[in-house]
């Protein structure tokens, strides 16, 4: 972001915040950017004359008599092809020792795609991970995010979904990340040969708070020069959003607002939606996929956050570590893409949809059987038949580092069966039973 | 319009979408005002006054609006515009039509037009020379797809009017003075097939409002069979995320017997309203066989459109609905989610800094949603006919807990309750509608019981009474065995637990993707109740409780095969034969 100071300069800040500060101005525009003592602001009320900005650095160190300069403008990003393979900090500023990109000003958080413009996604997106395109296959033009405990390794999946997905484009949108993980991105990528397809706009845990709140904006701007201008197919990576959630309320807090359930602002259900609804596919060929990543605190998915993000994504991807096998699993039972039903079935072999739910009833009856043996019940001879399924089931098509393609997912489905249950224990549409049951395993 | 003095103002403050101007002239509550930025226009409503300030939520983005903006106020409410070719529309909340704008994005500022001004209409008179006519009565009435369109007397027209002359039958613009009008005092009204009315102010122009007598077919069995929702009746249904309240409200919107359906999406996905008009358009009415979308109206206000919006989309659908029913039509309205326009109350009420009731929302929330609901109804026209809107809501509640003031507000207002279960959910037990829990009130209503004798059968609510409490029955069952393990109870435990799965495969759960399952008319609902109420009242013999889930599973794998074929076919029969089968094995007569 570059801004011209055309306007008036103020000296007299009112009131300091940790995020924000209120000065007296008549000039000031809604949403504008300011420079306070040599920092970007971001105008967020007004009443009067007397206007409130939200410092993205922190407001540490600012004087009462501070310079203040108002650009007139929204935030901006600067577009152009020149972003590809480039690191930027939450201004759009190099942060890889490269020089500025020269190209078109574009604001963030622009306008709406009117709803009557949109496709209906249909390209499935496969990532080799049975989890996701057995159980939750994706599709271009989706958002979702994986839910996951911060002890997990989202942040490798998502670097294999990335890389595994085919996009022509990756916007990686780094929120709080640590620097370590920041580095590991940037390995990955380079060590994959596919630095010129990518993007990252990063801030990490050293960097202030506040500044997170750009970031999605970014990463979505640019996706949006790539999508529409350029007709890419672009997947588009954040990670965390809880943390920008968490910077969202320290300035409502800072505002005084009054906070909803968890200490978050009244608005979050808008405040995110309008990220992840960036997500599109166009019928001119262009895409947005969204997939995020909302770590969850003690796994507690009724929080605010992942609540939220749950009635706005077309679904969610749950990681967990299955101590029997010892690997970190998609979790079948609460891990949705309510866009499956868009290609499984239709892009995939017709017994996809069947073939799916038939494999997580008896992973849910393996369940129950397990609950049983921990009370100290004696188990049928159903019982461990189901028991043994699941450890198959999740080590050869749960666990996140299974990489096969979706027909060896269905065959691999239909050998469990075979193995383990009788025809009308698997409870399929006959004709498909007919045609792909196996009972020579 | 008539030219009066512009009334005006300024802007004085701007937090969000909440805009606060000074004015000293005149303005009313709920006034509608343009704000002045720059070139653009902003659509906003007056939503609180304090002596000279006015308190207005902006309808779009307020990037750029500065104090000092100059503010013209209109002297009129939040309208909007009714009149034939509203059928197959994509509205915005404020009732653009969609389709009009050609950029890929929503400008600020920009509208467009509801209705097709160029379009012609075949006009065919219902009254006539003489006649004494009042509001909403029926002047004529022009075929809009394969719905009767009336034309009626301006719902703004107050008193009694004598037709002084009405065009004869042939095409007609809507702007096309259609008839003259005039009262006692020789005050003349030219009426054309046009008019306006606030979206908030309830269409009240009718004799009478009935208790629902008639149930409305949806096609979905748990709901038609053991929940049943009736026409001109209310209900909504709470679910957390991805427990179905979508696809549930598609297959109504898909299956439902209605004339109109009206389908508001309310801050949700806008990938679900790409969902209706992709498939709407391919897919045929299963009652008229026209195309689905000839009947659906779709209001889109997504999650990503502006937030103040989002409250006017739930009353804009409504008084479309109105409108409609004043036609003597059959309405649905399908919002998705109430939750979401509950919470665009709660942001507006936050930054006006008003006294917050429970979780923040505003203190009057349950009113406001009463109000809403009060506005469905079966009524009797003046003329006689009658007409119907039914509403069925989605609530989304936080954290999935049932508890919390939205549900609760509109659990008071509604009279079906479909409360979808997480654990249904996550055992893709679709549509996940808790049998237990959800009720219908109008099960209980005498007029609702003698329509179900008349229509399906004499024993229709014995049998469903008894589907119902084999569930319950079931569920305890299943709590049993689970508390003293499976060798720890009579074996008739277990054979009970799994009769009540029967009816919970076979009745309660369905396939809304699978292209004969998803739709079970009436009919065929009556016949797999029945049969499967005759399994379970079947004696069989058993060794061990192994053997009884064996059993049961080829049952309801059987039974299942049914739902997906198609009714009474060959194959249909030669299904029911191999159930015949499995049952004599173990029947004890
Ligand atoms: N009747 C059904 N049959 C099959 N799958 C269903 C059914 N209802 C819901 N689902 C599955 O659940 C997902 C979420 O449903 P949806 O209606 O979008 O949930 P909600 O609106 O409650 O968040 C769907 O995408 C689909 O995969
Ligand atoms: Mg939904």
């Amino acid at each position: 972001m570059e801004y011209k100071a055309f306007q008036k300069i103020f000296y007299k800040v009112n009131r300091i915040n940790k995020a924000t500060c209120v000065l007296q101005s008549h000039m000031a525009s809604y949403d504008e950017m300011a420079v306070v003592h040599g920092r970007l602001a971001q105008v967020v009320k007004i009443i009067g004359n007397n206007v409130t900005l939200q410092v993205f650095s922190g407001t540490d160190g600012i004087p009462t008599n501070a310079e203040v300069m108002f650009t007139g403008n929204p935030p901006l990003l600067k577009v152009s092809t020149e972003l590809a393979g480039r690191f930027f900090n939450a201004y759009g500023k190099p942060i890889d020792g490269g020089p500025e990109v020269e190209g078109e000003n574009r604001p963030l958080g622009g306008p709406t795609v009117n709803p009557t413009q949109r496709k209906r996604p249909s390209e499935l997106i496969p990532t080799g991970i049975a989890g996701i395109d057995l159980n939750n296959t994706i599709v271009t033009g989706q958002k979702i995010p994986f839910f996951a405990d911060p002890e997990q390794p989202y942040n490798q999946v998502m670097a294999d979904v990335a890389l595994r997905a085919k996009a022509d484009r990756i916007i990686l949108g780094g929120i709080g990340l640590t620097h370590d993980d920041y580095l590991f991105y940037k390995n990955v990528f380079e060590n994959a040969g596919a630095l010129d397809r990518i993007v990252s706009f990063i801030n990490t845990t050293e960097d202030p708070s506040i500044e997170r709140l750009l970031i999605p904006d970014m990463a979505l701007t640019a996706a949006e020069y790539f999508a529409i201008d350029r007709n890419e197919k672009v997947l588009v990576l954040l990670t965390d959003v809880a943390l920008y959630c968490d910077a969202l309320s320290i300035v409502s807090n800072n505002m005084d607002q009054i906070s909803s359930k968890d200490n978050m602002p009244a608005s979050l259900y808008s405040d995110l939606a309008r990220l992840y609804e960036k997500a599109v596919q166009f019928p001119q060929g262009g895409s947005i996929t969204i997939i995020a990543v909302t770590t969850l605190s003690g796994g507690d998915i009724t929080h605010a956050i992942p609540d939220n993000t749950g009635y706005i994504t077309e679904g969610q991807l749950f990681l967990r570590r299955d101590s029997e096998i010892g690997k970190t699993i998609v979790d079948p039972f609460r891990s949705l893409s309510r866009l499956k039903q868009l290609v499984i079935g239709k892009k995939t072999r017709e017994d996809h949809p069947q073939v799916m739910n038939a494999a997580v009833r008896l992973y849910s009856d393996a369940a129950n059987a397990r609950t049983k043996q921990e009370n100290g019940f004696d188990l049928s001879d159903y019982d461990k038949r189901c028991l043994r399924y699941a450890k198959e089931y999740s080590e050869k098509l749960l666990a996140i580092d299974v990489n096969i393609d979706i027909d060896k997912m269905l065959d691999t489905s239909w050998e469990l069966f075979g193995r383990y249950f009788k025809k009308e224990e698997v409870s399929i549409k006959e004709e498909l039973m007919n045609k792909y049951w196996n009972d020579k395993s | 319009m008539i030219a009066t003095a512009t009334k005006t103002g300024k802007v004085t403050g701007i937090i969000a979408n909440l805009v606060t101007i000074a004015s000293q002239d005149p303005v009313a509550q709920n006034e509608i005002c343009y704000i002045h930025v720059g070139e653009e226009r902003l659509l906003g409503e007056v939503i609180k006054i304090v002596h000279h300030d006015i308190f207005v939520q902006c309808f779009e983005s307020t990037r750029g609006m500065k104090v000092g903006n100059m503010v013209e106020f209109t002297g009129e409410m939040l309208e909007i515009t009714l009149g034939p070719g509203m059928l197959s529309k994509i509205y915005d909340g404020l009732q653009s039509d969609l389709k009009k704008f050609d950029s890929l994005f929503i400008e600020r500022g920009q509208h467009s037009a509801a209705l097709d001004a160029e379009s012609l209409w075949h006009f065919k008179p219902l009254a006539k020379k003489g006649d004494i006519v009042q509001a909403s009565d029926w002047l004529g009435e022009v075929l809009e797809n394969a719905v009767k369109h009336r034309i009626l007397v301006p719902f703004k027209v107050s008193g009694k009017f004598i037709i002084e002359s009405i065009v004869e039958e042939g095409e007609y613009r809507i702007d096309d003075v259609i008839a003259v009008l005039v009262n006692s005092d020789s005050h003349k009204l030219e009426i054309n097939m046009v008019q306006k009315w606030p979206i908030k102010r309830p269409i009240k122009f009718y004799s009478e409002k009935m208790r629902p007598f008639a149930m409305l077919e949806t096609g979905v069995r748990v709901i038609d069979t053991l929940i049943p929702l009736a026409e001109g009746g209310t209900g909504f249904i709470p679910g957390p995320f991805g427990t179905g309240k979508t696809v549930l409200q598609h297959a109504i919107a898909k299956q439902a017997t209605a004339d109109v359906i009206i389908y508001a999406a309310c801050g949700e996905r806008a990938n679900e309203i790409v969902d209706v008009f992709t498939e709407f358009p391919e897919l045929y009415d299963p009652h008229t066989g026209r195309k689905l979308m000839e009947r659906t109206i779709i209001i889109a206000n997504t999650s990503n459109m502006p937030v103040a919006a989002r409250e006017a989309s739930v009353y804009t659908a409504m008084t479309i609905a109105e409108y409609y029913r004043s036609m003597g039509l059959k309405v649905l309205i399908l919002a998705d989610s109430t939750s979401r326009w509950a919470q665009a109350l709660r942001e507006m009420s936050n930054r006006l800094e008003e006294l917050p009731g429970p979780d923040a929302f505003p203190m009057d929330l349950t009113a406001v949603i009463a109000n809403f609901y009060a506005r469905a109804g079966y009524v009797t026209l003046h003329n006689g006919e009658s007409g119907s809107i039914t509403f069925l809501g989605t609530v989304s509640p936080s954290g999935g807990n049932l508890k919390e003031p939205v549900t609760e507000a509109t659990k008071k207002a509604a009279r079906c309750f479909y409360a979808l279960s997480q654990r249904r959910a996550d055992q893709k037990r679709y549509p996940a509608v808790d049998p237990t829990e959800s009720y219908s009130k109008y099960l209980e209503y005498p007029e609702m019981q003698s329509y179900l004798h008349e229509h399906i059968s004499t024993r229709w609510i014995q049998q469903v009474t008894k589907a119902r409490d084999l569930l319950i029955r079931g569920r305890e069952f299943r709590d049993q065995i689970n508390i003293l393990g499976d060798d720890g109870v009579p074996l008739d435990y277990h054979v009970q637990f799994w009769k009540a799965e029967v009816i919970d495969f076979i009745i309660l759960q369905q396939d809304a993707f699978d292209a004969v399952d998803a739709m079970t008319p009436i009919e065929r609902q009556r016949y797999m109740l029945e049969l499967v109420l005759q399994i379970s009242n079947m004696d069989f013999k058993f060794g061990s409780f192994e053997e009884v889930s064996g059993y049961f599973k080829r049952i309801i794998n059987v039974l299942k095969q049914l739902n997906y074929t198609e009714f009474k076919s060959d194959e249909f029969e030669s299904k029911n034969k191999e159930l015949k089968k499995i049952i004599n094995e173990k029947r004890i007569s």
